[in-house]
């Protein structure tokens, strides 16, 4: 494979900025000095590659790779899409990771200390590998809202977080996915941190042919992470 | 055309899903680089990820994306063999405090076919962080290469400290000093690749 020249760079008319005044917690940890642009060399053209050896038998099942005693509470949901470039090519073979609250809005993590109840057949992490066309397909619980301390009655939009590699490091992304017509996004600062014009690409859409009868609700999320610059190279 | 999904931070509690190996579960990755196979220079690099009121980030992740000690890449745009996979990922712990336990990198050709000076590639993520940030980590024992580096020669000299480890000599190896300041006087460079 031939490297390519440059990857498109982060598109800041789509990114949040660092420092997003309503989210507090930015306000002392995003950086304030410019950041400085550089060339793409190899060490940016490079990135980790993981294989299907990273990824067990149920890790793309939340439903089932927490179980103890039973099935976990809530409502099963397949969540499945295509990871693209922005030229619109998939990216194949890439590892998405996922990890979310559980359907009371309680996370499994240490310090979350929500008096949601934990559910013991939830765990809330996962991870696949895209396939050939960049298709990921997760089943898990739809989570739970949950309130947290940024202000006063503040409360976070059901979400699920998504990391991403990508074929090279700058490609990396690491995001939230929500679900349509939540109340509560109109409410969320770090929803609302993202600039008005892309916001709605974080939305999945409701889809009754993902939806399995009898089974589980469908949603889908395409991710689109950077991708080659579109200079063709002459080879002579 | 699709354009770029925008970025969200990983928040309080991504230590399950990505670091999940004090939950009991496998991660991907964690802050040992290397095993006892790989030729090089065993050093280990840690240091602090700190505010902008002084105060250590207990809850951020550092990931290092590294060529091997020939300066070669594990992935198909370098297309040499390299030796080892060259991905870390770790989170700080109480006092803010990452480790990682890896080779010295080799240099690896820049972008203007020039030899880079070593250096580990770096993203911090961290609640409070709607995007995650991009810095290098460089050595402090390498200053003839580091003055002629392309990437070091874009930022201000009086900033450059920032993007440099201060190599110790210890009873169990070489150690690096890397604080992370994500704001301040002292913030580190960091990058927009």
């Amino acid at each position: 494979m031939k490297p390519n020249t440059e990857y498109t760079r982060r598109d800041w008319d789509s990114h949040p900025p660092y420092i997003v005044p309503d989210y507090k917690s930015t306000l002392l940890r995003g950086p304030k000095k410019p950041l400085i642009p550089i060339p793409h060399s190899l060490s940016e053209l490079t990135g980790p590659v993981f294989g299907h050896d990273k990824v067990g038998p149920l890790d793309h099942d939340l439903t089932k790779n927490g179980v103890q005693n039973g099935d976990p509470l809530g409502e099963r949901i397949i969540v499945t899409g295509r990871v693209l470039d922005e030229a619109g090519r998939s990216v194949p073979h890439t590892l998405v990771e996922l990890w979310q609250a559980n359907a009371a809005g309680r996370y499994v993590h240490r310090w979350d200390q929500h008096n949601a109840p934990l559910d013991p057949n939830f765990f809330g992490g996962g991870r696949t590998v895209t396939d050939a066309e960049g298709r990921y397909r997760f089943i898990t619980i739809k989570p739970g809202a949950y309130p947290w301390g940024n202000h006063h009655n503040a409360w976070r939009p059901n979400h699920i977080h998504f990391s991403l590699f990508g074929p090279s490091f700058v490609t990396r992304l690491v995001t939230q996915m929500y679900f349509p017509g939540d109340p509560l996004l109109e409410y969320d600062p770090i929803y609302q941190g993202i600039p008005e014009i892309s916001r709605s690409r974080l939305i999945s859409r409701f889809s009754l042919d993902v939806t399995e009868p009898m089974q589980a609700l469908g949603y889908e999320f395409d991710i689109v992470l950077r991708g080659p610059r579109a200079t063709p190279v002459d080879e002579d | 055309m699709p354009k770029q999904t925008p970025s969200q931070t990983v928040g309080p509690y991504f230590a399950y899903g990505l670091t999940p190996q004090p939950y009991g579960r496998p991660g991907i990755a964690d802050g040992r680089i290397v095993n006892e196979t790989v030729p090089g220079e065993r050093i280990i690099v840690t240091g602090q990820v700190i505010d902008g009121a002084g105060k250590p980030v207990i809850d951020s992740m550092i990931e290092i994306w590294q060529a091997d000690a020939q300066g070669r890449y594990a992935h198909p745009a370098d297309g040499r063999e390299a030796v080892f996979h060259g991905f870390g990922r770790t989170g700080t712990d109480e006092t803010g405090t990452f480790r990682i336990e890896t080779v010295k990198p080799g240099r690896v050709t820049g972008s203007d076919a020039k030899p880079q000076a070593p250096h580990l590639n770096v993203t911090v993520f961290a609640r409070g962080m709607p995007n995650h940030a991009y810095t290098r980590i460089y050595f402090s024992d390498e200053s003839a290469a580091n003055e002629t580096d392309t990437v070091l020669g874009l930022v201000d000299r009086d900033r450059r400290g920032t993007l440099i480890a201060a190599r110790q000599e210890t009873a169990g190896g070489p150690v690096y000093r890397f604080d992370i300041n994500l704001q301040g006087d002292n913030e580190t460079v960091f990058f927009d690749p």
